[in-house]
């Protein structure tokens, strides 16, 4: 094995693939993509419903599927990867070091860095959740994983908390699977996911959702052998008389989901208190010199398609990095206006001469709104929507023509009827 | 008779509202064709892709979907059908797997060599 490579590639999921592909593309063919799984792909594998690529491929593929397109993609390049490789650590002057059966430890030096390490699930630690600690008690993608990649079912009598996406489509996987779904509860007053999840992966099997409730005792000794639920009051407190009982002997928690961004910090990365992930600019490029981030560790994503056109934009510039050097820059902020949880990119760079779209969340639902990005009071992009909603990614998009004129931070606000 | 329904075509979730008057229906909030597709179909029959797993020769399971909507009705069907089946690789995507059941081939949605 080589012991230098222009980019390296950390995760071999959706965005790393796209990344690399994307890199490969604009002229960097020396690239090397790092996996910890047995096999490329990373959570689209396990993702076996459809609905993938619709925005991309104007058609409904399974996770599987769309991996493939991509795995495709970077076998038909002849990309070198290592599956079954985890990356320790990443240094400031883009070192990485990796173990693997074959290798053992070993470092790798690159030009350029694409971050695409992904996101992990929030647990019931993280939560807080009375009760016992007994068997049965999974985040909804472990779950995910032991029924469609390991074949297990890991319980027949389940209560969901939380109604994340993956939350609501576990619901209906186990349920088509045998399993008998209670209920699934939603502390927010908001489903947390697609709405034609809650359609298609609630109504259709006649599920209850439980919205401004959540679980405030797990019970059982070795196996869970039930758990109450209570509505809660503005302040997310239980109310007293509103508790409900379910028999059950699975739990699973759908809460949220957290950018992996352990290698970031080794390399140094400023980390965003918003996003959980990067600074970037809109190259994608982070606070250190040719590290890029792209995917889910950048900010969590609703939708694979998205993560690919980011990531796109990553490999793009990790390539630009490698063949022409460093950027010149002039960055302007962006800033979250009214109703607005996070902008990303959090830094614009003035000089660059491509449109710009950000991507951001508003932090309640609204309808008839207006999405409006100033600079000084001057509105430099705006556009009307129905509703905007937190589980749903926005965009806006700046012109490239726009771009010359900004003299200071860039706010973000959505608002409407509430 | 008015029906509110939301779209599961692709992400956006539009709600649609369907009037009915005198055996007249009229379609509205739809915001593309598959959109009114899936109102008219909603409404009389619902149809559902089905995607799971079979079993795979030597351990593992191969991810599978109907390649087309199935009546949501015979959902369960669809799957007493899907976990009788064991697969032996090599399987491409897009092979079938089994034809015709309930209106629609059960297909390969991943390749293992």
């Amino acid at each position: 094995m080589k012991n230098s490579y222009d980019i390296i590639i950390i995760g071999g999921g959706p965005a790393g693939l796209a990344a690399a592909i994307s890199a490969y593309d604009n002229g960097v063919k020396d690239i090397l993509i790092l996996e910890r799984e047995p096999q490329l792909g990373g959570i689209l594998n396990q993702c076996i419903h459809n609905g993938f690529g619709l925005a991309r491929f104007k058609e409904s593929l399974t996770g599987p599927e769309y991996a493939e397109r991509f795995i495709d993609g970077v076998v038909e390049r002849n990309i070198e990867y290592l599956t079954k490789t985890t990356v320790l650590s990443v240094s400031e002057d883009k070192k990485v070091t990796a173990i693997n059966e074959d290798e053992g430890v070993f470092t790798v030096s690159g030009k350029a860095i694409v971050l695409s390490m992904g996101c992990r699930e929030r647990s019931r630690g993280a939560l807080n959740v009375a009760g016992t600690r007994p068997a049965g008690v999974y985040s909804a993608g472990t779950a995910q994983k032991y029924v469609n990649i390991l074949g297990y079912m890991p319980g027949k009598s389940v209560v969901i908390l939380g109604s994340g996406d993956i939350g609501l489509i576990m619901a209906r996987r186990m349920t088509l699977e045998g399993a008998k779904v209670h209920a699934v509860c939603e502390i927010m007053p908001h489903s947390s996911g697609l709405k034609r999840n809650i359609v298609q992966c609630l109504d259709d099997f006649d599920i209850p959702l439980y919205l401004n409730h959540t679980i405030i005792n797990i019970e059982g000794k070795t196996r869970v052998t039930g758990v109450t639920i209570a509505q809660v009051d503005e302040n997310k407190r239980p109310i007293k008389g509103t508790e409900k009982h379910f028999d059950c002997d699975t739990v699973l928690f759908s809460v949220g989901l957290i950018p992996e961004n352990e290698l970031s910090k080794t390399a140094g990365v400023e980390l965003s208190p918003r996003t959980k992930g990067a600074v970037v600019d809109q190259s994608r490029e982070t606070s250190v010199d040719g590290i890029y981030a792209c995917g889910n560790v950048l900010q969590v994503h609703d939708l694979v398609d998205f993560v690919s056109e980011e990531a796109e934009i990553a490999g793009k510039f990790a390539a630009d990095y490698v063949l022409n050097g460093k950027k010149d820059k002039k960055t302007v902020e962006t800033v979250c206006g009214a109703n607005v949880s996070y902008v990303l990119p959090q830094k614009i760079n003035v000089l660059d001469k491509e449109n710009v779209k950000l991507f951001f969340r508003v932090n309640k639902v609204i309808k008839n709104c207006t999405v409006k990005v100033t600079c000084n009071g001057e509105t430099i992009a705006t556009k009307k929507k129905k509703i905007s909603v937190p589980g749903e990614m926005e965009t806006a998009l700046i012109l490239a023509n726009k771009l010359g004129s900004l003299n200071g931070e860039l706010t973000v606000s959505v608002e409407g009827e509430l | 008779m008015i029906r509110e329904l939301t779209c599961v075509e692709c992400p956006m979730g539009c709600k649609i509202t369907v009037k009915e008057e005198n055996g007249v229906k009229e379609f509205s909030g739809y915001s593309c064709p598959r959109g009114k597709m899936y109102a008219e179909n909603e409404i009389v029959d619902p149809k559902r892709v089905v995607t799971s797993t079979v079993k795979l020769v030597g351990g593992g399971v191969l991810p599978v979907k109907t390649d087309a909507p199935v009546s949501k009705k015979e959902m369960f069907k669809v799957m007493e059908v899907i976990n009788s089946i064991t697969v032996s690789a090599p399987v491409k995507t897009g092979d079938v797997i089994k034809e015709n059941v309930y209106g629609a081939n059960i297909i390969s949605a991943k390749t293992v060599k």
